[in-house]
C-alpha cells in the first residue's frame, strides 16, 4: 500500500486533465515523471478514477516502452541504439555501463537506486552520435571511458 | 448488392460485411482464428488472406465486397503462406497434442492438419507461463495461447466485464489479467464466453469429472443429479443426432448407467423461482421500493451487478437461481433416513454455464453450514463422460425423470433462453391458460435474439415495464441508462450470456449459426410439448409448498445469509 | 492581445519587424545538440553583455545544430559545440565557449569584423558566412529556411518572417474547396513514407457525410536514423502549426493533434510554447481573425512504441488506446480519430503547406521533378563525412547527394551502400547512386524514401549484421498483433542472428526469403508489410557477404566477433610467445623466436592476441 501522498498527487494530476479514457496516456506520463516509475497502484487507481478497467489500463501502460512499474534510479541513462550510434559503436558503450552499474539486459537498476540504464531506438541525435542521455540530457560523441567519468560526475565523486 | 468472382465462378452478394462471408457463403470454408461474426473484425491470424486478378493479397476478413471483383482463395502462393503462418504458430505454442483438453476440436490443430504442415522447423523459445487454475470455473493456460485476441474482445466487448487483456506487445504481448494477477483474483464473473471463442485450450474450463467417476463408483454415495434446461438441447449434435433435439430422456438414461442414483429436472427448480420471483415483483411493486426487481437466476449477473454497480444490489432478487432453490429442497428431502437410506448424499447439477461453479461456493448458497449443490458439471463435460463411459448414447432408449422432481413446467424449461424467465412470470402472473393467452404472451416481445428486448403488460390495471437483455454488455450499456434516469422499469431479466443459457459458457464447441438457433428452437419445442405451461399448475410443486417446504419457503428459497451459517 | 481582422494582424507583423530592428542578431543555437554543448550558458553570457546596447537582440532557440554545418574530416558541428550566428554578417561561429563570448561581443558585434578561428574551414578555405559553405549550396532549403535563422521561442520571430501569411490569404481570400484544389495541382504527396497525393487526401475528407473532423500531425518520427520532423519541430514550429491549420480550414475541422514522441523533449517544449503564443495574439481559438474558422491543437505526446508512427496505431494512441494498426478499410479518411473523418500528415508534409498556398501550385511544381514536386529533407548519417539535416529538390541523385553535399566518404574509405528509408526501407549500392531521389524511382528500385533517413556505410560496414540490426529493431518494436510480424519477424531474426554468430545453416537463405515473401503479403499493416525490405534488399545486392558468412564461417569487414579470422603477420611477428601464453585457448603455435600462428579451429574469436600482442602483428582478415 502506498502512502496517501501518492494519491493525493494522483488527483492532483488527474485534475489536470478529462476524466476519460483518452486521458490514461497523458496522466500515467504526469505520474512518472514525477515519481520516475509509474506504481502500479496507482495505475489501477487511475483506472478507477477515469472509468476504465485495471486490464484495460494495463494493457495499454504495459504496451509502451516509456513505462515502468519498476522504480527507476535517480539518473536515467538511455544509450541510444539507433543506426548511426550503432555504427559508430554504441555497444561497446552499453556493455560499459552495465559492468560499471552490476546490471545486464534483465536487470536495469543498480541496487542503490542511482542508475537505471536503458536502450533506446534513436534519440534522433544522429550528428552526436554515439549518444546517450542522462534524465533527458544528451551527451553527445561518448565513448566506453567517458561514460565512466560520467558516472564518477553523478555519483559526485 | 453485385457479383463478384471468387475462384473461377461467379458468386452474389447482398449485404455482406466482408469477402470473407461472401467465400463461405459460396460454400469454401476459407481458414481463420480470429473472426467471429458476432466479435469486431480483428485482423490479426492472417490466414484468410486473398488474392485478386493483379496478384495484390489482403485479408478478406476486413475487406468488403465490391461488384466486379475477381478473387482467388486458394492459388499455391496462398495455401503456403497460411502453411507458414501456421507452422509459425505452432512454433510459438505448447505441443503436448495429445493430452491436451483441446484435442480434437482445437482450431489450430485441425487447420494446421489441413494445411498439411508436417514439420516444424522453429524451435518453441518462448518461456514457460504458469498455469492459472484459480477459477472455479475455467483454467487458463497462455502456452497455448496464439494470441487471436477473441477472449479479449468477448471479455471486454461484448460482455464488458474486461478482467483480461492483452499485456506487452510483439512476442512478449500475452494475454492475461493486469499485472498477471490470478483470475481469482479479478473482477472475473466465470461466464466463460472467452473459453467459448477460444480456439485452442488457452482457456478451458475447469472440470470435475474424476471426482464425479469415483463418487459414481462408491457404493455407500448416494448421487442426485439435476439436469438444467438448456443441456438437452446440446448434447443430441455431439452424437450426431439433428441440432437442438431435446434429449432429456435419453440424458436420463445415461446418467442411470453412468450409476447417478436419481435424474432430477431442474426445470422443476425454474418452477420455484418463478412462483417466488413473481410474488416478489408483485410485493415490490406494491410497496415501490427496490425497482427495478433484477432476476437473480444467472449467477455471472449477479457477480457482475455486484462487482460493477454495487448501488443495484439491492434490487437483485432475493430469490434462489433455480440451481440452488433445486439444491436445497433436495439437500433438505434427503435428510430424512428413510430417503437417504444411510447413504452420503452428493448433489450434482448438471449446467450450461461455468459461472454455476462458482455460484456453489457462495456463502448463500449454503444450508446449515453446508453446500447444497456439491458439484457442477458443465455439458461439455457431461459430453466427455459420456464419451468415456463408451455408451452410444444415439441409441439410448428414452427414460423418464426420476420423482418427485421429475417434472418442470413448459415455462421452467424456456427459462434456457433469454426471454424465457419473463415469459414464465408473465404465465404466472396473467390469467388464462389457452393456446391464445399463451401466444398473446409468446408474441409480446419476450422473445427473439435481440440482446435487449422490451415489453409491457397490464397487472390488474396497472402498466408493468419489463427489459430482457442478454450478454452483460448489453446488461451494463441498460444499466447506465437506468442509471441515468433514461429509461425505468420495473422487471429486468439479466442473462450473462448472449441468447441466454442455451449459449451458456459450458456448452459444447463451436457453436455456429445454425446450432445457435436450432437450440434456442428446440427449448421453445419443448414447451410446445408439455402439457403444463404454468410453474403454479405444475402439481409437484403444489404438493412441494404443502408438504416438505411448509414453513421452509423463506429458507430453503431465498437468498438468505443467515440461513446459509450453521444453526 | 488578440488579434481580430486582418488589418490588425497586418499592424503587429510591421510591429514585430520595428521590434527585431535591431542593428546586430545574435543567434544562439538551442538545439539538442548545442545545448549538450553548453549553448545555454553562452546565451546568458551574450545576454549579459549585451544588456545595455539596444542595438543587440540576442535569440536563443533557434535550431542551427541540426543543419550540421560538417568541418572536414570525420567531426560533426554539434559535437564540437555550441553554434553561434551573427547577423546581418551572416557569421557562423562553431565551437563556442561561454570564454569567446566577450571577444565576439567587442570583435564582432562592436567592431563588425569576423574572429577567424571560430569560423568554418574546409580544405583550407575559411567560409565567413553559412550560406557561402558548399554544404548548403547544393540545397534548397525551404521547408528549412527559418530553421537555425529565427527565434523558435517567440512569435515575433516567425512573425517577421511571413508566418500565418498563408493562412491570412487562405482565409480572406480562399474558400476551404480551392485550397484543397491548390494542393491536389500542387501535387504535394506526404513526406511521411508511401508518398500519397496530400490534396487526394484532404478531398477525402472533405467529402465525407460526417461533419466532426480531426487533423492530425504525425510527429512521431521513429525511424533510426532519421530526424527531420525534429528539427522542424525545433526550429520552426509556427510553420508546421500553420500547415495544420490550413488543412483544418480545407476540411473544416475544429480540433488538431500533433503526437510527438516522448523522445524529442524540446520538440514538444517548443509546440506547446509556439501553440501558447498563437492562442495569445487569436491565432488559435474562437474565431480567428475574425472569421468563421475556429481551431484549437493539442499536443499527445509518445509514450515510446515506434508503431505508432502508423496511421492508425497512432490514432488509437491518441484514444488512450495500445497502439496497435487496426485493419482497413475504412481508411483514417473515412474513420480515423474517434472513428471521424481525419487527415492525417506528418511534420514535413504540412511544413510544405503554407508556401505552396503562399506561392501557387505552379511555382511548386516547378521544384523537383513532376510526379514528385518540392524538396525532400533528409538526416543524412553514417560514414560520410559531413553528416547532418539537409534538404533537395527530389530527383537529386543519390551520388550527389553523398558525394557533393555530403562530401564522400569518411576516412577515404571505400562506399559500401546506403540504407534509405529506415527499417521499411532498403540498402543501394554503388550501382544505384545515379538512381533519382524521388518517390517512383526508388519504389522502382526496391527502396523508399521513407521518413528520410539516409545512413552511409562504407566498406568496413557488414551488411548481414544491418540486416540483422534492422530486423532486431522491427522485432522489438512489433505490435504483436498480427502472426506474420509478430512470430515472422521473429524467426527472421533467429536466423540472422545465428548467420552472424557462425551458425548459419545451408537452408538459412531459402528461409529468410520464404518468410519474408509471406510477411510482405500477408502482414496487417505497413510496418509489418515492408518488415523484411532490409534483409530482401541486402540478400539481393550482396549474396556473396551471406554465404561466406554462412559456407565459409567468414565475415570479411570483421563485424561479426565470431567469425573474425585472426592471423599474425609474420614478418611482423618477432616470436615472443605473448599471444600464445595469453590465449585462452590454446590456439596459437610456434617456437620462440620465429612466427606463431593460430589454429583457426581451436580459435574462440576472443581477440585476446590481438590487444596483447606488442608488435601489432596481429590483425583481423579480410
Amino acid at each position: 500500500m502506498l502512502d496517501t501522498s501518492y494519491y493525493e498527487k494522483a488527483d492532483e494530476i488527474i485534475a489536470r486533465h478529462t476524466r476519460e479514457e483518452r486521458s490514461l496516456i497523458p496522466i500515467i506520463q504526469d505520474i512518472q515523471e514525477e515519481y520516475r516509475y509509474l506504481p502500479p497502484e496507482l495505475l489501477t487507481y487511475v483506472a478507477k478514477q477515469i472509468g476504465i478497467t485495471e486490464a484495460k489500463a494495463y494493457s495499454v501502460a504495459s504496451f509502451y516502452e516509456n513505462f515502468s512499474f519498476e522504480q527507476k534510479g535517480k539518473y536515467v541513462i538511455k544509450v541510444c541504439d539507433g543506426t548511426a550510434c550503432h555504427v559508430r559503436k554504441s555497444i561497446p558503450i552499453l556493455e560499459r555501463l552495465y559492468k560499471e552499474l552490476g546490471l545486464n539486459d534483465k536487470k536495469h537498476t543498480s541496487d542503490d537506486l542511482y542508475f537505471t540504464v536503458e536502450t533506446v531506438s534513436c534519440l534522433g541525435a544522429c550528428g552526436l552520435a554515439p549518444a546517450i542521455t542522462v534524465n533527458d540530457v544528451v551527451y553527445p560523441k561518448m565513448s566506453p571511458e567517458k561514460v565512466v567519468d560520467l558516472l564518477k560526475e553523478l555519483r559526485g565523486e | 448488392m453485385g457479383v463478384m468472382t471468387i475462384d473461377g465462378r461467379k458468386v452474389e452478394f447482398t449485404d455482406e460485411p466482408n469477402i470473407l462471408t461472401v467465400i463461405r457463403k459460396a460454400d469454401i470454408d476459407i481458414p481463420t482464428l480470429c473472426y467471429h461474426s458476432e466479435l469486431s473484425v480483428y485482423g490479426a491470424c492472417r490466414l484468410c488472406t486473398v488474392e485478386n486478378d493483379k496478384g495484390k493479397t489482403f485479408a478478406s476478413c476486413s475487406e468488403p465486397p465490391r461488384d466486379g471483383m475477381v478473387i482467388y482463395t486458394n492459388t499455391p502462393r496462398l495455401m503456403k503462406y497460411r502453411k507458414l503462418i501456421l507452422e509459425l504458430l505452432l512454433a510459438a505454442h505448447c505441443r503436448d497434442c495429445t493430452t491436451c483438453i483441446k484435442s480434437g476440436e482445437c482450431q489450430l490443430q485441425s487447420l494446421a492438419h489441413r494445411m498439411g504442415v508436417m514439420d516444424v522447423r522453429f524451435e518453441n523459445t518462448k518461456e514457460l507461463q504458469p498455469i492459472d487454475d484459480s477459477s472455479p470455473a475455467i483454467v487458463r493456460d497462455p502456452n497455448k495461447c496464439i494470441l487471436c485476441g477473441d477472449c479479449v474482445r468477448m471479455c471486454d466487448n461484448v460482455q464488458a466485464v474486461n478482467v483480461i487483456d492483452f499485456a506487452y506487445r510483439g512476442t512478449k504481448a500475452l494475454v492475461t489479467p493486469a499485472f498477471d494477477k490470478k483470475i481469482a483474483e479479478t473482477d472475473c464473473v466465470n461466464c466463460g464466453q472467452c473459453r467459448v471463442v477460444c480456439p485452442t485450450g488457452a482457456i478451458s474450463i475447469k472440470t470435475n469429472m474424476d471426482v464425479i467417476w469415483d463418487l459414481l463408483a462408491d457404493k455407500d454415495t448416494k448421487v442426485i443429479a439435476q439436469i438444467a434446461p438448456a443441456v438437452r438441447v446440446a448434447v443430441g449434435d455431439q452424437f450426431g443426432l439433428p441440432r437442438g433435439e431435446n434429449v432429456m430422456g435419453k440424458l436420463v438414461n445415461v446418467l442411470h448407467r453412468m450409476g447417478f442414483d436419481e435424474v432430477f429436472d431442474t426445470s422443476y427448480g425454474a418452477d420455484l423461482t418463478v412462483i417466488e420471483e413473481s410474488e416478489e415483483l408483485l410485493n415490490r411493486l406494491e410497496s415501490g421500493e427496490k425497482l427495478p426487481l433484477f432476476t437473480s437466476c444467472c449467477p455471472a449477473w449477479v457477480r457482475y451487478c455486484e462487482n460493477r454497480y454495487p448501488e443495484f444490489a439491492e434490487n437483485l432478487s432475493t430469490c434462489r437461481s433455480p440451481q440452488q432453490m433445486f439444491g436445497a429442497v433436495v439437500r433438505e428431502y434427503y435428510k430424512d433416513p428413510e430417503k437417504n437410506l444411510g447413504k452420503r448424499v452428493v448433489s450434482v447439477s448438471i449446467m450450461p454455464c461455468t459461472a454455476k461453479k462458482d455460484e456453489i461456493l457462495r456463502p448463500e448458497s449454503s444450508t446449515n453450514g453446508k453446500q447444497d449443490i456439491d458439484y457442477v458439471l458443465t455439458t461439455t463435460e457431461l459430453v466427455s463422460m459420456i464419451r468415456k463411459s463408451g455408451i452410444r448414447f444415439e441409441n439410448l432408449e428414452i427414460e423418464a425423470s426420476d420423482m418427485p422432481f421429475g417434472i418442470g413446467s413448459g415455462a421452467g424449461v424456456i427459462f434456457g433462453v433469454t426471454g424465457g424467465v419473463t415469459e414464465a412470470v408473465l404465465r404466472r402472473l396473467r390469467k388464462g391458460h389457452n393456446r391464445v393467452d399463451m401466444d398473446n404472451i409468446k408474441f409480446s416481445g419476450v422473445r427473439g435474439e435481440k440482446g435487449l428486448k422490451e415489453v409491457e403488460f397490464d397487472y390488474n390495471g396497472r402498466t408493468i415495464r419489463a427489459a430482457i437483455v442478454s450478454g452483460l454488455g448489453n446488461a451494463d450499456a441498460l444499466l447506465k441508462r437506468i442509471k441515468a434516469g433514461e429509461v425505468h422499469y420495473d422487471f429486468v431479466e439479466v442473462m450473462a450470456c448472449y441468447r441466454g443459457c442455451v449459449m451458456g459458457g459450458g456448452q459444447p464447441v463451436p457453436a455456429g449459426p445454425r446450432t445457435k438457433s436450432a437450440r434456442m428452437k428446440g427449448l421453445y419445442d419443448s414447451d410446445v410439448n408439455t402439457q403444463i405451461k404454468k410453474s403454479n399448475e405444475n402439481p409437484l410443486v403444489q404438493t412441494l409448498y404443502d408438504g416438505l417446504l411448509k414453513g421452509k419457503e423463506h429458507k430453503l428459497l431465498h437468498r438468505n445469509f443467515e440461513a446459509a451459517k450453521n444453526e | 492581445m488578440k488579434i481580430e481582422n486582418r488589418t490588425e494582424l497586418k499592424e503587429y507583423r510591421t510591429e514585430c519587424q520595428k521590434r527585431q530592428r535591431a542593428k546586430c542578431r545574435v543567434l544562439i543555437c538551442g538545439g539538442t545538440g548545442c545545448l549538450a554543448g553548453g549553448s545555454d550558458k553562452i546565451y546568458q553570457k551574450m545576454l549579459e553583455l549585451t544588456k545595455n546596447d539596444g542595438n543587440v537582440s540576442v535569440e536563443f532557440g533557434a535550431e542551427i545544430a541540426h543543419t550540421k554545418v560538417m568541418k572536414s574530416g570525420c567531426h560533426g558541428f554539434c559535437e564540437m559545440g555550441p553554434l553561434v550566428r551573427i547577423e546581418p554578417h551572416n557569421y557562423l561561429y562553431i565551437k563556442v565557449s561561454p570564454d569567446d563570448c566577450e571577444e565576439i561581443y567587442q570583435k564582432t558585434i562592436c567592431e563588425g569584423k569576423s574572429i577567424e578561428r571560430l569560423l568554418y574551414h574546409m580544405d583550407g578555405q575559411v567560409y565567413a558566412s553559412q550560406e557561402e559553405i558548399p554544404f548548403y549550396a547544393k540545397q534548397t532549403r525551404l521547408v528549412l529556411k527559418n530553421c537555425g535563422h529565427i527565434d523558435a521561442d517567440h512569435i515575433e520571430g516567425a512573425m517577421v518572417v511571413g508566418a500565418y501569411s498563408a493562412l491570412e490569404k487562405a482565409l480572406f481570400e480562399m474558400t476551404p474547396e480551392s485550397v484543397i484544389d491548390m494542393i491536389y495541382e500542387s501535387n504535394l504527396r506526404g513526406r511521411g513514407g508511401a508518398g500519397f497525393r496530400t490534396g487526394r487526401k484532404w478531398k477525402q475528407v472533405a467529402s465525407q457525410k460526417e461533419k466532426i473532423r480531426y487533423v492530425v500531425c504525425n510527429g512521431d518520427e521513429g525511424d533510426p536514423g532519421a530526424f527531420m520532423d525534429r528539427s522542424i519541430m525545433e526550429g520552426d514550429p509556427h510553420r508546421m502549426i500553420e500547415g495544420m491549420m490550413i488543412a483544418a480550414y480545407a476540411v473544416q475541422a475544429q480540433e488538431g493533434y500533433i503526437y510527438v514522441r516522448a523522445e524529442y523533449p524540446l520538440a514538444i517544449q517548443r509546440l506547446e510554447t509556439a501553440i501558447h503564443q498563437a492562442e495569445e495574439i487569436g491565432i488559435l481559438g474562437d474565431h480567428i481573425l475574425g472569421t468563421n474558422f475556429s481551431f484549437r491543437l493539442h499536443i499527445n505526446r509518445g509514450a515510446g512504441a515506434f508503431v505508432c508512427g502508423e496511421g492508425s496505431a497512432l490514432t488509437a494512441s491518441i484514444e488512450g488506446k495500445r497502439g496497435m494498426p487496426r485493419v482497413k478499410p475504412p481508411r483514417t479518411v473515412q474513420q480515423g480519430l474517434w472513428a471521424k473523418p481525419t487527415v492525417l500528415n506528418n511534420v514535413e508534409t504540412y511544413a510544405n503547406v503554407p508556401m505552396i498556398i503562399q506561392n501557387g501550385a505552379e511555382w511548386y511544381l516547378g521544384i523537383g521533378t513532376p510526379e514528385s514536386p518540392g524538396t525532400k529533407a533528409f538526416a543524412l548519417t553514417g560514414n560520410v563525412r559531413n553528416t547532418g539535416l539537409i534538404e533537395v529538390p527530389m530527383g537529386i541523385t543519390l551520388r550527389e547527394v553523398i558525394y557533393d553535399i555530403g562530401g564522400g566518404i569518411q576516412n577515404g574509405k571505400k562506399f559500401k551502400a546506403v540504407q534509405i528509408g529506415g527499417p521499411s526501407g532498403g540498402c543501394l549500392t554503388e550501382k544505384q547512386l545515379d538512381s533519382k531521389m524521388d518517390f517512383d524511382s526508388l519504389a522502382k528500385i526496391g527502396a523508399m524514401i521513407g521518413s528520410g533517413g539516409l545512413v552511409i556505410m562504407d566498406e568496413n560496414t557488414c551488411m548481414v549484421e544491418v540486416a540483422r540490426f534492422f530486423m532486431s529493431f522491427t522485432q522489438r518494436e512489433s505490435c504483436g498483433k498480427c502472426v506474420p510480424c509478430r512470430e515472422g519477424t521473429k524467426r527472421m531474426l533467429e536466423i540472422l542472428e545465428r548467420i552472424v554468430a557462425g551458425n548459419g545453416k545451408p537452408t538459412d537463405i531459402d528461409e529468410l526469403r520464404e518468410l519474408a515473401d509471406m510477411i510482405e503479403s500477408t502482414a496487417l499493416c505497413g510496418l509489418g508489410k515492408s518488415a523484411p525490405k532490409p534483409v530482401i534488399s541486402t540478400l539481393n545486392a550482396f549474396a556473396e557477404e551471406y554465404r561466406e558468412h554462412i559456407e565459409d564461417k567468414k565475415c570479411k569487414t570483421g563485424v561479426c566477433t565470431n567469425l573474425r579470422q585472426f592471423q599474425i603477420d609474420l614478418d611482423i611477428c618477432k616470436g615472443c610467445s605473448k599471444c600464445a601464453r595469453n590465449c585462452p585457448a590454446g590456439a596459437i603455435e610456434g617456437e620462440l623466436k620465429s612466427p606463431y600462428h593460430i589454429n583457426q579451429e581451436k580459435c574462440i574469436k576472443c581477440g585476446a592476441c590481438m590487444e596483447q600482442c606488442p608488435f601489432k602483428a596481429i590483425s583481423v582478415a579480410r
